[in-house]
């Protein structure tokens, strides 16, 4: 069973980033892309938890709670520094 | 019916099993909800279905999965953290996308922030950023 668990799981999560990827090409603004990083972090994250579920082990957890620091930190850089930009811009 | 088909160890490995598969359909939802949505504000509401429940799901299947108690602590602190981040890091896209109008005005049914937005304009003469009062001290 669990081999068709990970089956089924590989094929959602490869669509899934799929389609993340494809809103962080063509997104028409830097905060959608921004968004799209952060899904697909997250999607990595749910790889690597079903990858220690199935495997039962706990080698990647250091990695998930990196993983989301690392999602973190990105998108609350960006949108700070998205919001700096565009306010310059528009006062100009 | 043959015991041990129906022993708790087969019943806790298909309820993991089913918790992986909504857990990951969850990040599937987030990217149809990425590709679907008009803007920015609704794609934050798709996007944060794999971040929480979609975690949680996926550790609470590991969980189960590794048969022991020590580990719930170390996954209950993972999920928790996810927890405190995630608002943070919405917040301040969603602030950004509002403060850049990332937004169809048109498609929102209540605009609360709209009426704080017009009465600090018109208390501190024009500046526009209205948030950075919040954010001066740092």
């Amino acid at each position: 069973m669990m081999q068709l668990v990970l089956a089924v799981t590989a094929v959602v999560l490869s669509l899934a980033a799929g389609g993340a990827i494809i809103r962080i090409a063509r997104g028409p603004s830097l905060l959608d892309r921004v968004l799209a990083a952060d899904v697909l972090l997250a999607i990595v994250g749910a790889a690597l938890c079903i990858d220690m579920a199935a495997n039962r082990h706990l080698n990647n957890l250091m990695l998930l709670v990196a993983v989301s620091l690392i999602g973190f930190v990105g998108s609350v850089t960006v949108a700070r520094f998205v919001a700096d930009r565009r306010e310059k811009t528009r006062e100009s | 019916m043959n015991p041990e088909t129906f022993s708790g160890d087969s019943v806790i490995d298909a309820v993991s099993a089913v918790f992986m598969v909504v857990g990951a359909l969850m990040s599937l939802a987030a990217a149809v909800g990425l590709l679907r949505f008009p803007d920015l504000m609704t794609r934050m509401h798709a996007a944060t279905k794999p971040q929480v429940l979609g975690l949680f799901l996926l550790l609470f299947a590991l969980g189960l999965q590794m048969r022991t108690w020590w580990v719930w602590p170390v996954l209950v602190v993972a999920w928790i953290f996810q927890l405190l981040t995630v608002p943070v890091s919405a917040h301040m896209v969603g602030r950004a996308g509002y403060r850049t109008k990332h937004l169809h005005p048109e498609l929102l049914s209540t605009d609360e922030l709209e009426a704080v937005v017009q009465q600090a304009a018109g208390k501190r003469g024009f500046t526009d950023d209205d948030g950075d009062e919040a954010t001066a001290g740092r």
